[in-house]
């Protein structure tokens, strides 16, 4: 027998609730100790001065990348039993620039509003009731806006298939793309902050290379 | 008494990467949140309006199964531990604090504008995608679904375009 556990083992619809809830705990646990529960921090990202948000989640895609595409190739949880998600690409690419502009303006996406609200931040609460009327809205429309929803839909498309590349290479190639992006988003934090710093916030009687010295610090 | 440090940010991307990877071998499901704000939405139509919503094309299916409620789903739950695992993180790292977070030069009022605008953008765009940063870019991203990794540079690309216009609220 192989796939997930709840396939295998026949979890009844309670227990799979609370699997539910406890891999919930998990999530908001994580999202909270990355520092994902104030705007501020993620906001941060988008203006070159602290990469965090790129760091969390591209250590995270990579980490769970690796168990899944291990997983698959033992022949434990073949990837074909995981609920893919469906690649439509208009959809996926003006949705994406809707959810990053609401990133921006507002300072939260979906899930890290919900850890700013217990976080006890009134700005995540007003992005949550946000999320309530943009949900409202596009439900109201729904029927004027599924054609764009479905157009060009494709199915399930895995970026190695797409690629026509063995899984292991595109895996490494993604894992690398990470690693690089690591590196090259360290070197532009520095430079931003050495430029931006003086201006805006560090005391100007402290001396440049001792204020730098300190920011460096973690 | 002081509050502990946010972690090592791969630290905690190693352990969300691991939540994952569990969900994944648990349910066969990923990581999400939007789906919840969609079921929120739904009951709330389905009070008002029953047939009107279960033969909606985006949450008709909701309302398929006469006998579970709409809301037991696997998301709802998720949701309701997000919200519970973040309050123990909050709570175990003397983190709360009721404030409105906001750049040095900000204005209160308008951040709390602004906040609700980019809420109904992104609970907009979440629904059109079929899912947010969690359930697109994430589960899909670990999974190497092409749609997700379109998305996930689509929102880096829509938040970094907007990034210079509403500066003054975060820097």
């Amino acid at each position: 027998m192989e796939g997930p556990l709840s396939v295998v083992l026949r979890f009844s619809h309670p227990v799979e609730m609370i699997v539910s809830v406890l891999v919930g705990m998990g999530f908001g646990f994580a999202l909270e100790r990355a520092g994902f529960g104030t705007a501020r921090n993620l906001a941060a990202i988008f203006y070159g001065r602290d990469f965090r948000v790129l760091r969390v989640m591209f250590t995270a895609i990579v980490t769970a990348m690796i168990g899944v595409y291990f997983l698959d190739l033992a022949g434990l949880v073949p990837i074909s039993t995981l609920g893919i998600l469906d690649t439509f690409p208009a959809a996926q690419a003006v949705g994406g620039l809707l959810v990053g502009a609401g990133f921006i303006v507002g300072g939260y996406c979906p899930g890290t509003s919900l850890v700013g609200a217990v976080s006890g931040k009134l700005d995540a609460l007003l992005f949550i009731g946000g999320l309530l009327v943009g949900t409202l809205v596009y439900t109201l429309g729904a029927d004027t806006f599924a054609p764009l929803a479905d157009a060009g839909g494709r199915g399930r498309v895995l970026l190695h298939e797409w690629l026509r590349l063995p899984s292991g290479v595109v895996v490494f190639a993604v894992a690398l793309f990470a690693v690089g992006a690591f590196w090259a988003v360290g070197r532009i934090e520095r430079r931003v902050n050495r430029r931006a710093a003086p201006a805006g916030q560090g005391p100007q009687s402290v001396p440049a290379g001792a204020a730098a010295a300190e920011r460096r610090a973690p | 008494m002081e509050q502990r440090p946010y972690w090592n940010p791969y630290k905690a991307g190693f352990l969300l990467g691991l939540v994952l990877l569990g969900s994944f071998v648990l349910t066969g499901r990923g990581l999400g949140a939007s789906g919840s704000f969609k079921h929120v939405v739904a009951a709330g139509l389905h009070a008002v309006s029953p047939t009107w919503t279960e033969e909606n094309v985006s949450v008709g299916r909701f309302f398929a199964d006469p006998s579970r409620a709409s809301m037991d789903d696997w998301i709802v739950w998720l949701t309701a531990g997000t919200l519970l695992g973040g309050a123990v993180a909050v709570i175990t790292a003397r983190r709360f604090k009721a404030e409105t977070v906001m750049g040095p030069r900000a204005d209160r009022r308008w951040r709390w504008v602004l906040a609700g605008a980019g809420g109904a953008l992104a609970g907009f765009g979440a629904q059109l995608a079929r899912g947010c940063t969690s359930g697109q870019a994430l589960t899909g991203g670990a999974q190497l679904a092409l749609g997700s990794w379109l998305f996930m540079f689509c929102v880096f690309g829509g938040a970094y375009a907007l990034a210079w216009f509403v500066r003054r609220q975060w820097i």
